[in-house]
């Protein structure tokens, strides 16, 4: 099986052999479709140049000025390189989102996919109730995003939540957790794996792929369950491993509402919650530094980028593709 | 090997999942003192009062934030079910020139991060004027109707190269143009994407948060996850039982799909990128 983050290569979409029939048929006039071609693509294109390419060119621009949304554009003031300047030389707060936001990506994201990934594997049997179980594990994902969970959450964790009543039970003292600047990211850390059903679902569809006879052949020359897991299920699943962790990487960059609602939109305990997106809003649109905003849009942008590259640049070392020929 | 470890072992994951769905749906019910003194699941006496008085606990009833949160979620999805298959017929089916230019474009904007294009688009609408006029929801709903969730597009996409080429080939022969074949032969056969397209804008609009943050700034046109956050602002502990419950109410659309298309829901889009 095959990741494809891009589609079949074109030429096999083309039809190859055109019969002479089509040929001499009317097929000549429809052989290519220019004016139904761009019609057909009208809006994806308007969209594309509206809602994207111009905003980010302006904004591009923008980010050398101290754009304050309120004064018109004819009249803003271009300042340079100054914008970027500060961001990593004179605004702490700014840098201290950034260690934020890597360390809930770099803790919630391995772990989530770790979870995900065992999870899977106990789920990849069939037994009765397998699809119950599936379906409820993958819930939280389709909920977690949103605000009412947030709040949920936030309340879970409280001094006086469901978390610390339960310590309780067994006689352990909480803390407010949510209050507290040691912890409070960590809750968020815990909302995010315990969304794992969406990448549990992509992997039980990556392992459903992976050929039994990989699994004979290693019984036959005496591998035991953890060799088998690491040298024929790890290798054969590294592709939708790499998948995943692309997707889960962009995600967790870019969480927003649990951190908003956490801290009531201030990105506290202490600036414990300050994630770069969080960061990004406040400075923008509650200070309306939108030119200083524009620029850290645009290195958020470099970064992420950045670090995708790199992603796919380790790719080459773990992944395997090893039926990459057939599809 | 045994099936029961297992089975204990996946039990005790699904206490732990649940446990906050379950918790939050009894808490919603619980009297104020309740919710201070008994930290059961399960509420002593139920409370249905949380949700009167959590739907008017604002100066605007819940019942308008639900309103606007359907209106934005279902022209969501019209527009993206129509913008999203326009583009995807002419990427998977028609030739022009710099159609691949075109796709590889698309391919790059899925891996856009949304957030980052939040600054740029309020400037530009804000010069329109579209922010904070007549409708609010210009912003929202515009860039839906022109395709840019470009993870629909890929969806639909490559569900059409599914579809025989041998259909529209006999219907081009027989002199039907692209558009014929379009409304004809590609748009019947791909009700499933369309559904599955549908469901997900639904779902994920519903749930937004940021942008209805940025752009919704009168209270009679918040949308649901908006007004909600009103009951954090206000964080007296008298509050906790209704805004439970409305927590609750918002999620109950969500959690109807999830049981009606619950394997469209868990098969269908994640692993559609997978798919060979």
């Amino acid at each position: 099986m095959a990741l494809r983050t891009e589609p079949a290569p074109a030429r096999s979409s083309e039809p190859v052999n055109r019969t002479p029939a089509a040929k001499r048929g009317s097929g000549r006039r429809h052989d290519r479709d220019e004016v139904a071609g761009y019609v057909f693509l009208s809006p994806w294109l308007l969209g594309l140049m509206g809602v994207t390419a111009i905003p980010m060119l302006l904004s591009l621009y923008l980010s050398f000025t101290n754009y304050d949304v309120l004064s018109p554009l004819s009249e803003v003031e271009f300042v340079g390189w100054a914008n970027y300047r500060r961001m990593f030389t004179s605004d702490p707060s700014y840098l201290h989102s950034v260690r934020v936001t890597l360390s809930f990506a770099l803790i919630a994201v391995p772990l989530k996919l770790a979870t995900a990934l065992g999870v899977a594997l106990l789920l990849n049997r069939a037994f009765r109730g397998v699809g119950v179980f599936r379906g409820l594990f993958y819930l939280p994902s389709l909920l977690g995003g949103s605000v009412a969970l947030a709040i949920v959450w936030v309340n879970v964790f409280n001094r006086e939540g469901a978390f610390n009543s339960l310590l309780a039970v067994f006689g352990i003292e909480g803390a407010p957790w949510v209050n507290d600047p040691r912890f409070a990211l960590e809750t968020l850390m815990v909302l995010a794996i315990w969304q794992f059903g969406a990448p549990m679902v992509i992997f039980l569809a990556g392992l459903k792929q992976v050929p039994l006879e990989l699994y004979e052949a290693a019984s036959v020359d005496g591998a035991g369950a953890w060799r088998k897991f690491f040298h024929v299920t790890l290798p054969m699943l590294s592709p939708v491993i790499f998948f995943n962790l692309v997707l889960e990487t962009i995600n967790g960059f870019q969480g927003f509402t649990s951190a908003f609602v956490l801290s009531n939109g201030t990105g506290g305990p202490v600036d414990a919650t300050l994630m770069y997106t969080l960061n990004l809003y406040l400075t923008g649109f509650t200070e309306l530094e939108m030119g200083y905003a524009s620029a850290m849009a645009w290195v958020f942008l470099v970064a992420i980028a950045l670090i995708t590259t790199l992603l796919f640049a380790t790719g080459r070392f773990w992944v395997h593709y090893s039926d990459a020929e057939d599809r | 090997m045994r099936t029961w470890p297992r089975t204990v072992v996946l039990l005790a994951i699904l206490a732990v999942v649940l446990y906050p769905l379950v918790w939050m749906v009894g808490t919603s019910f619980k009297s104020q003192a309740e919710i201070v003194n008994n930290i059961g699941l399960v509420p002593r006496e139920f409370t249905p009062g949380n949700f009167a008085r959590g739907w008017t606990n604002f100066d605007v009833s819940f019942g308008r934030f639900f309103l606007n949160n359907a209106m934005v979620s279902l022209l969501t999805v019209v527009g993206n079910a129509v913008s999203c298959l326009l583009a995807a017929y002419a990427f998977a089916r028609l030739r022009f020139r710099l159609r691949r230019l075109w796709f590889a474009v698309m391919i790059g904007t899925l891996l856009l991060p949304g957030h980052v294009l939040i600054v740029p688009q309020y400037i530009l609408f804000r010069t329109f004027g579209w922010v904070g006029g007549n409708w609010p929801y210009l912003p929202l709903l515009v860039p839906q109707f022109l395709a840019t969730e470009a993870f629909f597009v890929f969806l639909m996409v490559q569900f059409m190269r599914g579809i025989p080429r041998e259909l529209d080939e006999a219907a081009k022969i027989d002199g039907a143009s692209s558009f014929t074949v379009f409304f004809h032969v590609i748009l019947p056969l791909s009700r499933p994407a369309l559904v599955t397209t549908a469901i997900f804008s639904f779902i994920w609009t519903w749930n937004d948060f940021f942008r209805q943050l940025v752009y919704l700034s009168d209270l009679e046109d918040y949308t649901v996850p908006v007004a909600l956050t009103l009951f954090i602002d206000s964080t007296s502990e008298s509050a906790v039982g209704p805004m439970f419950a409305m927590s609750l109410l918002s999620l109950v659309p969500v959690f109807l799909f999830f049981v009606a298309f619950q394997r469209l829901l868990v098969e269908g889009i994640n692993t559609s990128g997978l798919k060979g």
